[in-house]
């Protein structure tokens, strides 16, 4: 059951081969097993698990099913779910139970699958390596030193080590296309507004989107069936058709254009990552794509203007954090003022403060123009850069990452460096693009790499297709890490 | 030499709407605390904004009637500062994007002789859509403060205005006039004890001709009354610190309502950085020619509009035109009863202006309670035309009306309140009353005309007020005259 696709399970719960009930259960004590170890999940919830699980049972037995009926997923805890304590990985929310559902837990709802329990992740998605949760870090189940990646480190980790069928990431800068190629997985940040924000706890709302994280592509569109849509209560949701995302998967890829950004190849990518990337765009060359050269000039300005836009919106979108209504209040205090100072130094963490620091500064009279309208500015020309591209190809290959896994701890003291690793995954959240990342292949000292895959505006379900391809003529996404008994 | 008074004015109008500017919520007033505030209101993890499409008409509306530009795509910005009353730790406003660009207002302003207006025009800078905050308790629970969320996304059209007003009387014009016109285009109940309605403004002084003084602007006024008593302390205060060889330094203040002084909350350098920028939550809102010219055509005619209609066509005064169109509810009941009798203007502004106002004051009634209808007004005005009853008796006729109900017809009837016509009668009953006075008469005859009077007031006791007094007047001085 364990290495069972998303539709195999479907097909063994609707069969009665398993219950969901059953399957929720393995999968819990699976968790009760390597969460100790991995700390890939911050709450589980047996109790309400298992009650959804019965009511998938329920339905399963009327034959009233969707896809993921029964099927056990994990929730990265950015998301609200009611009844579930939801702490976006920090301590200003470790004692709050969401009195409402996000858009995307409602979706699961629907569909009848479960929720296995909320996934660790960097404190208000803040993080590359998931080192900044106040849950404590997740080990990365293909070496335990390293990191899982950030910020819905704590997803990846638990798809990679078999501790959920699938679950859901956020990315704002690509967090969920960086973990993925960090634990050899697949994952996929839809095009901005594909699925509605409600109700995930809002880190840059420009930039912030939803989105699977599975092991196969074919999972993936599966999962995105199933949220995306329309949602009145986001403004930026995307009002259109409903679609299909499986609709795609087996079409062959003659003729596919493969647009290959020379700024994504330097010097900075290492040697076992690059050899990687091209022997699975070698692949593609087989099954019948061809290469368009393309340049993306402005790409390299993408960590500087994120890194003022990204704290100049989470400045204020964690304003709310105050200790008034909800959440951690300091416990002494003279007079209001102090009340704020205490609780917002003692609730939030080192990574969250600095990112509040620096939005507080770009955002200052004065300072307005020259950081956050300039900063805007080159985020247009860099949505342009990928708009001339698009004219020339029909996706764009690279490298999710310059390196594989890094080391726990590494990074910890460069705030710079640990920007850096995003440094490929930023431009497509700056453009609103749509962005995944699939595994291809590891590291001579075996850990994996992904290979990132950026599509047009709402060509999911073409990016699903070029991934699925690949999937049909590589295994790396069904390895199990070696330690991890499936 | 003398100061010149200069005030500008900011004014928070609460827009009509059912439900908050970005939430499902009720906006009702007087709810218990915190029972009409969402998820959204109280800025869960994770709520988003959604903007309430009544809030925009209702700004729209507004644009239109002050001739204003409605901006084709104006923009929400987020204002942040922290408050406990600020669920979200930023108010999400529109700042250098308003929906209403430049506009106007022209207002009578009484100069304090009875009756009599001059006119003026304020211009008015802008006005953009906003979101309201909750509320601090700090009297109902010992020691401790309490948060009312109920107000907090009540929408809010904040209107400013260029520094046009000269003195608080200008002030409470422009204001009165603002709020006649929110109200009769039917976007904002204009309650001001509830807050519907508040006031900002930000006065200064200066040699008449030379550059504006340093402003102070006073907050949350919410009446007429304190708005023109806060602007003349202020102004004095002003004027005597400046004549004390003091400076004026930038500041915001509080009229104390029951000291009637302005004191001062906070000082240009308590300023905050409100870190503006466009809220990433809300898409630019974008108005197209189409939705303009469909609520074009819905607004009613306006008052001042319909103030010029009553001077050109009716031979108004301008204060009667200014204060028949005080509420569209005054201006359709003015019509309707002068419908019932036409060309008799003045007479019905008379009435509505005299009677019925007075009687509705007394009793703290608007013109909708108003216990008589412009029919039965307009019926007890018809018998006055025509002679039926005397202008006494239709104030006997108006007050039965008014406290007992029923028909004009019917009281003149049951009452005996008609006229008496009868010239026959009437001229038997004069030459009685000449023929019992012989000395008088003789008096009124050598010249002394004043008694003509004396003689009118026997005759019309001796009708028991029934004369119809032109008649009578015309039998009088004929039969007088010998």
């Amino acid at each position: 059951m364990l290495t069972s696709s998303l539709s195999q399970l479907g097909a063994a719960l609707r069969s009665k081969k398993i219950s969901s009930v059953e399957l929720t259960q393995l999968y819990l004590k699976r968790i009760a097993a390597l969460n100790p170890e991995l700390n890939a999940y911050i709450t589980v919830n047996e109790e309400l698990s298992l009650q959804q699980a019965r009511a998938a049972d329920t339905q399963l037995a009327l034959s009233h099913t969707h896809a993921l009926t029964g099927i056990p997923i994990a929730q990265k805890d950015i998301f609200c779910a009611k009844g579930w304590r939801t702490t976006c990985g920090s301590k200003m929310l470790s004692n709050f139970i969401a009195p409402y559902d996000a858009h995307v837990i409602e979706q699961f709802n629907r569909a009848g699958a479960v929720n296995l329990g909320k996934t660790n992740m960097d404190e208000f998605a803040m993080g590359s390596s998931n080192e900044t949760s106040f849950f404590g870090k997740v080990k990365n189940p293909w070496n335990r030193n390293s990191v899982p990646g950030g910020s819905s480190g704590g997803s990846a980790a638990a798809i990679s080590a078999r501790m959920c069928a699938a679950a859901t990431g956020t990315d704002t800068g690509g967090s969920i296309r960086q973990p993925a190629a960090l634990c050899g997985i697949s994952g996929l940040k839809p095009t901005y507004g594909v699925i509605s924000r409600y109700g995930m706890v809002a880190f840059a709302s420009s930039l912030d989107q939803a989105g699977p994280m599975a092991r196969s592509a074919e999972d993936l569109s599966l999962l995105l069936n199933a949220m995306a849509g329309f949602d009145a209560r986001d403004s930026t949701s995307l009002q259109r058709e409903p679609e299909d995302y499986t609709r795609n998967l087996n079409t062959p890829l003659n003729g596919l254009r493969i647009g290959l950004p020379k700024e994504f190849f330097t010097e900075g990518v290492h040697s076992d990552v690059a050899n990687a990337i091209e022997s699975a765009i070698a692949e593609y060359k087989k099954l019948g794509a061809r290469i368009v050269d393309i340049h993306l000039p402005n790409s390299s300005l993408s960590v500087p203007v994120y890194y003022v836009l990204a704290p100049a919106e989470a400045s204020s979108n964690l304003s709310r954090f105050d200790g008034v209504r909800y959440g951690y209040r300091a416990s002494g205090y003279a007079n209001l003022a102090e009340m704020y100072e205490k609780s917002r130094a003692q609730g939030f963490g080192a990574e969250v403060k600095r990112r509040i620091m620096i939005g507080t500064y770009v955002l200052s009279h004065g300072y307005y123009d020259a950081y956050y309208l300039q900063a805007q500015k080159i985020r247009r020309l860099i949505a342009q850069d990928f708009v001339e591209a698009f004219k020339q190809c029909d996706v764009i290959m690279g490298p999710t990452t310059p390196t594989t896994a890094f080391n726990l701890g590494e990074k910890n003291d460069d705030p710079v460096q640990m920007y850096l690793s995003d440094i490929y995954t930023i431009a497509v959240n700056l453009a609103g693009l749509p962005g995944m990342s699939i595994p291809a292949g590891f590291s001579n000292n075996g850990l994996p790499i992904g290979l990132q895959i950026i599509g047009n505006y709402f060509e999911e379900a073409r990016m699903l297709n070029v991934a699925h391809q690949y999937q049909q003529v590589a295994d790396w996404h069904t390895r199990s890490p070696q330690h991890i008994e499936v | 030499m003398h100061w010149e008074i200069v005030i500008g004015l900011e004014v928070h109008v609460q827009l009509s709407t059912c439900s908050k500017i970005f939430s499902g919520a009720p906006t009702a007033f007087g709810a218990e605390p915190n029972t009409q505030a969402c998820a959204i209101d109280l800025a869960l993890p994770g709520v988003l904004p959604m903007l309430n499409r009544g809030a925009v008409e209702r700004a729209i509306k507004f644009g239109l009637s002050v001739g204003a530009h409605i901006a084709p795509r104006s923009v929400f910005s987020r204002k942040n500062y922290f408050y406990p009353d600020l669920p979200k730790g930023y108010q999400i406003s529109q700042f250098d994007l308003p929906i209403v660009g430049q506009g106007s207002l022209t207002i009578q302003v009484p100069t304090g002789t009875n009756g009599q207006t001059y006119e003026k025009t304020v211009r008015i800078t802008r006005a953009h859509l906003e979101e309201d905050a909750g509320k601090s308790l700090h009297e109902d629970i010992q020691g401790l403060t309490g948060i009312d969320l109920n107000r907090a996304g009540t929408p809010l059209l904040e209107i400013v205005s260029e520094p046009d007003m000269r003195s608080a009387a200008e002030a409470v014009s422009y204001a009165r006039m603002l709020h006649t016109l929110v109200r009769w285009i039917g976007i904002c109940d204009g309650n001001m004890q509830e807050g519907s309605f508040r006031c900002d403004a930000n006065v200064s002084i200066r040699r008449p001709g030379k550059e504006l003084g340093t402003r102070r602007e006073i907050k949350n006024l919410n009446s007429f009354r304190f708005l023109q008593q806060a602007i003349e302390y202020e102004a004095q205060w002003q004027i005597d610190t400046l004549e004390g060889g003091g400076s004026i330094q930038q500041a915001t203040v509080l009229f104390d309502t029951e000291k009637g002084e302005t004191r001062s909350m906070r000082s240009k350098e308590d300023a905050q950085d409100y870190r503006y920028f466009p809220d990433p939550d809300l898409l630019p809102v974008v108005i197209d020619d189409e939705w303009i010219e469909q609520i074009r055509s819905s607004l009613p005619e306006l008052p001042l509009s319909k103030q010029a209609h009553y001077t050109a066509d009716f031979g108004l005064s301008a204060y009667d035109a200014n204060t028949l169109t005080s509420s569209r509810e005054m201006a359709d009941f003015f019509e309707a009863t002068l419908n019932e009798v036409p060309n008799e203007a003045k007479l019905c502004a008379n009435w509505l202006m005299g009677d019925i106002n007075a009687s509705l004051n007394r009793q703290s009634l608007d013109i909708t309670q108003c216990p008589i209808s412009p029919r039965q007004l307009g019926c007890i005005l018809k018998r006055i035309v025509d002679g039926t009853i005397s202008s006494t008796a239709a104030k006997e006729v108006f007050k039965t009306l008014w406290s007992e109900g029923g028909e004009p017809d019917a009281i003149i009837d049951t009452k005996g309140l008609k006229q008496m016509s009868d010239t026959g009668a009437m001229e038997a009953m004069i030459e009685e009353i000449i023929a019992s006075n012989p000395s008088q008469v003789a008096e009124y005859r050598n010249g002394k005309e004043k008694l003509f009077g004396f003689f009118a007031g026997l005759a019309m006791k001796a009708s028991k007020g029934k004369a119809n007094p032109a008649q009578m007047n015309e039998i009088l001085k004929r039969k007088l005259a010998g």
